[in-house]
């Protein structure tokens, strides 16, 4: 099964291998630094479940678990 | 005159460094046709120079309004330089616009702010180094603390001067590089050299916007395949990738973090305020101080005094009695006291409280919560259409809807800030909390459950709303991605803040000013002149003015609601001047002795009686529901239109309102009467509209398959 980014815990570094979708979602996503091999740290799911927050290229991002579910993550990263 | 622009992220200090470059002097107003703000101002010591704010963006894509204005501003007006600012804190995701904007072929120049918290990091730049490689200058400057900005504006002055534009063809992989150099041959000659780049780049993004302009050559369709094929991505993702990967080389020998894995003092501080279990709580405290002060408290106080004490007894008391000294006629006083000095004040009325909410919000904003508001509320609200944001209009919409419309401007996406617009004057607001209580005292006995009932109602009016106009043309198919970021904590300066609540509460006085005045005006004239013996006169008591004429002839359309009398129409269209009105217009028209609106007050319903006998328990409920939800006060219908920025939506916005408002109040009276034994066509039609709402409520949400349509749909109709 393909591991992606809404799967991920919390506290666990991965590395983004793959960007799923189309269109404007995707390209926001890929604007936003979550590119093809760029680490991606998952900090935190907000209190009410969703959305996420992770660290990406140094800074942080709020992500929704309906679009974390396009990313295709590697999880055996460092 | 010399033009430059500025451009950069959301939060990189875009604002503060506008402010520092072109001191007071700002001309702030809309992008034409489009509700993105637009500033302009003359740099400071520099007459001849004109700064143009674009909006904050974080990539030139055809995605976003914002990124579409700017992308058009920039090629179509061709400003003489672009000051490109990039937060040195977050300098990687920073210099990906950097990439975008060198294409088009102006002048750029670099300016890294938050220069003072790099230092304080203990990070380091090389801006020197940064500068040889991005072939442009790159100035260090604090915007908050005012360094480097003379620096900054002379060499921004003497780039606009020059033509100079850099070298980009090794940006990308060779690979890359080749097929773009292959494009721009194809491009056609019309297009400038200096933008050649940038076209070529659209092309092989498959930029429509692009494709549109120019028409794409089959050459260049092979060219896009050929390289989706050998890279296995899209043409769209292949640039992004080049575009990053650019960037780790660049800074890899200019930027130095001092060390990794340091937790900031902005990482501890969410580590409260967000954490599983502290966030609802903190936020509940937030949100309760910012309600306290703005609307019960201060706020409440400010309002009091400019309604009652400045404009009702210093400025109208004052002017009426000085007026009948000098033998002015009483329908000239009446229109000067109770029509223009009533109109002014209902205006300026709610600006001392809007001042007040608008520096909280500011505060909010600057020091980086408001994200973390949507980070918290997103879950909840995105379900109707609405942002997590949209909890602060809705809040202080139950204290006033006019500050609560304008809350609504933190709200980033168009369209969730529309649908909040038009949903937050459903919360039931402070001034028909008289109505509310007139109904239970006079005719419910005082009825515990009436007032929690009119929160009900309108919470379920936003929600309903929510379901219902989330699926309609006007916003289906607007795919928000929620990619947010959650900028750093930082202490807000006061003059920003300041400055920010100056800006809001001033276009609120010029944009919506004129509409309150005039209706209030014209509303007074229908209630104090009727036809008396065949001409058109003054008139003493409202039951002979033309207004009661005009509630005679709409009184039937309420008549399937329960109220069809015309000093129910009376009331509610009074209602439109100031929501306490109806109780007041009741009193008059009812002929209750006395000030109804004191007498709810201090709960003497027993001298209302004149006022019950003309309603049954049902019809006065169904008239509390539509005047719950019908359109609301000038003021805020005004503020409505301030902040839609349009005609067309403004009315939209009000006559759903009222339509969903009679639609209620029908299904409450025909349901109602059904159960007292009355069936009749009204029910038949009443099971229908439930019917009907029903249907759009669970109806299948349309999706569109791309949104690059929906801007231009949008920038197209609000250009005709």
């Amino acid at each position: 099964m393909m591991n992606t980014l809404k799967g991920v815990k919390c506290g666990q570094t991965v590395m983004v291998k793959k960007l799923h979708g189309e269109g404007a979602v995707k390209r926001r996503i890929m604007d936003m630094g979550i590119t093809k091999g760029s680490e991606v740290y998952i900090r935190k799911v907000a209190p009410l479940g969703d959305p996420i927050e992770v660290n990406v290229r140094g800074y942080e991002l709020s992500i929704r678990k309906a679009d974390a579910a396009m990313i295709e993550v590697e999880l055996e990263f460092c | 005159m010399l033009k430059i622009a500025l451009a950069g992220n959301p939060n990189s200090g875009k604002t503060t460094l506008f402010n520092a470059l072109t001191g007071s002097k700002q001309y702030v107003g809309n992008w034409p046709g489009v509700t993105v703000e637009k500033k302009e101002g003359r740099i400071k010591g520099q007459k001849e120079v004109r700064l143009i704010d674009l909006p904050g963006i974080y990539s030139l894509s055809p995605y976003t309004l914002e990124e579409v204005v700017s992308r058009n501003y920039l090629l179509d007006e061709k400003p003489d330089a672009i000051i490109n600012i990039v937060d040195g804190s977050n300098l990687e995701r920073n210099l990906y616009l950097t990439t975008q904007i060198e294409e088009l072929g102006i002048p750029m120049i670099v300016a890294i702010n938050m220069m003072d918290v790099v230092n304080k990091n203990g990070d380091k730049i090389d801006c020197s180094k940064l500068s040889k490689s991005l072939g442009c200058p790159v100035i260090p400057i604090s915007a908050m603390k005012g360094e480097g900005i003379s620096d900054l504006i002379e060499q921004a002055v003497s780039v606009a001067n020059t033509d100079k534009t850099t070298d980009l063809s090794k940006r990308f992989s060779t690979q890359v590089e080749n097929v773009l150099s292959e494009i721009q041959k194809q491009i056609p000659n019309e297009i400038e050299e200096k933008q050649r780049r940038w076209y070529a780049v659209k092309l092989f993004e498959r930029d429509e916007k692009v494709i549109q302009q120019i028409k794409k050559s089959t050459k260049i369709e092979a060219l896009v395949n050929e390289m989706e094929m050998a890279m296995e991505d899209d043409s769209e993702s292949i640039i992004t990738n080049e575009r990053y990967q650019y960037i780790t080389s660049l800074i890899q020998n200019c930027y130095q973090k001092k060390s990794k894995s340091k937790i900031s003092t902005s990482d501890k501080i969410d580590r409260v305020v967000t954490n599983r279990f502290l966030a609802l709580p903190i936020f509940a405290v937030i949100m309760f101080f910012v309600y306290y002060i703005s609307i019960t408290t201060i706020g409440d106080l400010v309002t009091v005094f400019t309604n009652d004490t400045l404009f009702g007894a210093w400025i109208s008391e004052t002017l009426a009695a000085w007026m009948e000294t000098i033998g002015v006629s009483t329908w000239l006083i009446g229109l000067t006291v109770d029509g223009i000095v009533g109109g002014v004040g209902a205006v300026l009325g709610f600006v001392p409280q809007m001042f007040i909410l608008f520096a909280m919000l500011a505060i909010l904003e600057e020091c980086g919560y408001m994200a973390r508001v949507a980070f918290i509320m997103d879950r909840i609200f995105r379900k109707f259409g609405l942002s997590g944001k949209s909890f602060i209009p809705m809040l202080i919409g139950t204290g006033c809807g006019i500050p609560g419309i304008m809350a609504s401007r933190t709200i980033e996406n168009e369209s969730d800030r529309r649908m909040t617009i038009m949903t937050t004057t459903f919360m039931p607001c402070g001034a028909k909390m008289p109505i509310v209580a007139l109904i239970a005292g006079a005719l419910f006995g005082g009825a515990w459950w009436v007032a929690p009932s009119a929160y009900f109602i309108g919470v379920a009016a936003v929600i309903i709303s929510g379901l219902i106009l989330k699926k309609t043309k006007m916003f289906a198919g607007k795919p928000a991605p929620f990619v947010m970021e959650l900028p750093t904590y930082h202490v807000p300066t006061l003059g920003s803040v300041l400055r920010s609540m100056w800006e809001r509460g001033s276009s609120f006085i010029k944009k919506a000013g004129t509409i309150i005045l005039l209706s209030s005006v014209l509303i007074w004239f229908l209630s104090s002149f009727g036809m008396v013996d065949g001409s058109l006169q003054m008139v003493e008591n409202m039951d002979e003015s033309i207004l009661a004429v005009i509630g005679g002839w709409i009184a039937p359309i309420f008549a399937p609601l329960g109220f069809g009398a015309w000093q129910s129409a009376v009331a509610t269209i009074m209602g439109l001047v100031a929501k306490e009105e109806v109780v007041g217009v009741f009193g008059v028209l009812y002929g209750v002795s006395g000030d109804a609106l004191e007498l709810v007050e201090e709960g003497s319903y027993g001298e209302l009686g004149a006022i019950s006998q003309h309603f049954t328990m049902l019809s006065a409920y169904s008239f509390l529901v539509f005047n719950l939800l019908c359109a609301p006060c000038f003021a805020a219908i005004g503020a409505i239109k301030r902040e839609m920025n349009n005609a067309k939506w403004t009315w939209f916005a009000v006559a759903y309102q009222c339509v969903f408002a009679y639609v209620m109040a029908f299904m409450v009276f025909q349901f109602g009467s059904m159960f007292y034994g009355t069936f009749g066509v009204g029910t038949i039609i009443a099971f229908l509209l439930l019917a009907a709402l029903v249907y759009l409520l669970l109806r299948p949400y349309k999706k569109r398959s791309s949104s690059r349509a929906e801007v231009n749909d949008d920038l197209c109709y609000q250009k005709g």
